[in-house]
């Protein structure tokens, strides 16, 4: 009944604002968030994003979200119902939204769509992502460079390319320091289970290792870390409150200044579609500030970080081999980005199996 | 500290949840009410106890409004099941579903905040004993009243009156009825007793577990807690044995891959669930012994005066 009345109310402000020449429409900006806005991690990191687009442009847009859309055929309905309330541009902020958000698009050729960490694009859909993998690389090194025993434990989520690509890019910046480094991996299979991934932390440090870092949701393994005395990496945003003394950095994500760039864009009149992979340079991604750890390992941590930035210094370059050491990339050859994003094998020095 | 009893540590605090609210869900089932809110009631109980934690500093505090929440939470089923005598797995599952919302809702001020522990209680002397004493005398309150409270349940139901007559009531509810046992009111209490135990649980994950408050963090361990229930048909200390292996099983899975033997994760993860399931068909086998356990009038409505 509130959503009729609203689509009421939005088409008599249409009208009025026909009848009164010249008066300019705000544009509608739209949001379909995965999780909870509040969730401390990616979501959060996206709403971040949006609040920024509603701060920089003002009374010329307005932003509206749905959270807590579950993947699937129900994603459909949520970004459906968007595109019919007037939303000009929609971002579907989840990799699950994919064929959802694609399917709605062509339903819907006047409205654009912007489809974060997918590969599928169309006259009307673009897709973004962020290079966290660089990230990754940075926190291998100072891993390398603050383990005792040469081993950090690593909590993963699910076997996908992305998740793949940071164990990788993790285990190539620490060899770079140490060519003996070693991690091991656990699969935790859930994104978010605070329970289990603060049990797979304490299984890793029970093991020995004396680094963490996690590719899940929560802070629950910077707390275990932090109650057992180890440094941790935090994830996806900030976690340094969850660890005062053990957080050494975070890859945090910073999509506000892409969404701004992207909503001024169609504002103008000058959005295209794109296929948009930024990094450290571009700002999608920052991280948190180098923390616990001594000042020559900080300087390391930041000259890495500005030769990411420069272009100098691309994580996945040769000579690199395959884990069962067949070669792959030659002195000075660079992956491509297809590779990456299809990545389904480990790099030469990580310990463990990869579930196919 | 050795691995085995570093793996062992994790195991009881990954088990004592499960094993309370599949305690207090028996007792429930017992008397004949089939409550599948556990999950929701569990989670009340995790953000209430975060909550009063924060607000006046004391987890002991947390650990009374856990219950009280859980409790309170549970009392809401016993309304509508048994005074207004609504179907029990539709409010069972309607009540899942609000505790996951009201919970987002109440502990949305609280996200992000530094979670204070239940600091362990060592026992004197008994916590000097080797192997033993840390793992099982240096430990948090909720784990002593874990044990406490099933040993309890254990001797109430089987050493004395008011447990036969829960029993009864579970069993036959018009037989009870005609020998003059309040049915109603004996199942008010049985699930207000499951809804404490599932509050007590939720305050074990957000102040013991992981000290701290995010939404839906019960992750389907409610549901856990009721297969448990079925899996120790319906006698208390197999709930403790299920509980255990459970917990066992999926600590175990995650040193294995730590440790590098190359089995596929996805394998690993499901093997809590195949050993489950294994258990029941070993249990199930005696037809007999499962049907006396299982209380016969399990979910169907009482109308007293019919």
């Amino acid at each position: 009944m509130k959503k009729l009345l609203l689509a009421l109310a939005t088409t008599t402000a249409v009208i009025g604002f026909a009848a009164a020449a010249g008066a300019q429409e705000k544009a509608k900006i739209c949001f379909v968030y995965v999780g909870s806005k509040t969730d401390g991690g990616w979501t959060q990191a996206h709403d971040i994003g949006r609040q920024q687009v509603e701060k920089e442009l003002g009374d010329k847009v307005e932003t509206q979200f749905l959270e807590n859309v579950p993947e699937g055929p129900d994603a459909e309905r949520a970004i459906e119902r968007l595109a019919r309330s007037g939303c000009g541009l929609i971002f579907t902020t989840s990799f699950g939204f994919m064929d959802a958000t694609v399917k709605i698009a062509q339903k819907f050729p006047d409205v654009k769509f912007e489809h974060a960490t997918g590969y599928k694009t169309a006259p009307n859909v673009a897709t973004y992502n962020s290079r966290f993998y660089e990230g990754r690389y940075i926190q291998g090194q100072i891993a390398a460079k603050m383990s005792q025993k040469g081993v950090a434990g690593y909590i993963a989520s699910f076997p996908i390319p992305e998740v793949v690509m940071g164990i990788n890019s993790f285990v190539i910046g620490a060899r770079s320091v140490n060519p003996d480094f070693k991690i091991k991996v656990v699969w935790a299979n859930t994104w978010f289970d605070p329970g289990k991934e603060a049990d797979a932390a304490k299984a890793l440090i029970d093991q020995g290792v004396d680094i963490l870092t996690q590719h899940t949701d929560t802070t629950a393994p910077m707390q275990v870390a932090a109650e057992r005395g180890i440094k941790a990496f935090g994830q996806a945003s900030d976690m340094i409150a969850a660890g005062p003394q053990t957080q050494l950095t975070a890859i945090v994500d910073t999509w506000g200044a892409y969404y701004v760039k992207r909503a001024q864009a169609f504002l103008d009149g000058k959005w295209e579609t794109t296929s948009s992979w930024d990094g450290l340079k571009d700002g999608i991604l920052t991280m948190a500030p180098y923390t616990n750890m001594p000042d020559d390992v900080k300087a390391m941590a930041e000259a890495t970080e500005a030769k990411i930035k420069s272009g100098e210094l691309k994580p996945f370059t040769g000579p690199l081999n395959k884990q069962d050491g067949a070669a792959w990339l030659k002195e000075g050859e660079s992956s491509d980005d297809a590779t990456l994003l299809g990545m389904n094998f480990y790099v030469e020095g990580v310990d463990d199996k990869l579930p196919q | 500290m050795g691995i085995v009893e570093a793996i062992l540590l994790s195991v009881i605090t990954a088990a004592t949840p499960l094993v309370l609210a599949a305690a207090g869900e028996l007792v429930a089932e017992r008397s004949g009410v089939l409550n599948l809110g556990v999950e929701g009631m569990m989670i009340m109980g995790a953000v209430c106890a975060f909550a009063a934690t924060q607000l006046s500093g004391s987890p002991y505090i947390g650990v009374l409004a856990g219950i009280a929440a859980g409790a309170l939470f549970s009392l809401l089923f016993g309304f509508l099941t048994l005074t207004l005598v609504a179907n029990q797995v539709a409010t069972g599952l309607a009540l899942t579903l609000l505790g996951l919302g009201v919970s987002g809702m109440l502990g949305e001020s609280f996200l992000g905040m530094q979670g204070i522990k239940l600091q362990p209680i060592a026992i004197p002397l008994l916590s000097q004993v080797p192997f033993v004493g840390p793992l099982l005398f240096r430990q948090d309150a909720i784990f002593y009243l874990s044990i406490a409270i099933v040993a309890g349940i254990h001797w109430f139901l089987f050493r004395t009156r008011s447990g036969l007559k829960l029993r009864a009531v579970g069993d036959s509810h018009g037989s009870a009825h005609a020998l003059g046992v309040d049915v109603i009111r004996t199942r008010y209490l049985a699930v207000l007793f499951g809804g404490a135990c599932a509050g007590l649980a939720g305050a074990q994950l957000s102040l013991v577990y992981t000290p701290q408050w995010v939404e839906n963090m019960s992750a389907g361990r409610g549901w856990i807690a009721l297969a448990l229930v079925v899996f120790a048909s319906w006698r208390p200390w197999r709930v403790v044995a299920g509980g255990y292996l459970f917990g066992a099983v999926s600590i175990s899975q995650l040193h294995a891959q730590a440790f590098g033997i190359g089995i596929p994760s996805q394998f690993l993860s499901s093997l809590p669930y195949v050993a489950t399931i294994v258990v029941l068909i070993l249990i199930s086998h005696n037809r007999r012994m499962t049907l006396i356990n299982t209380p016969a009038s399990l979910g169907k409505p009482f109308v007293p005066d019919r």
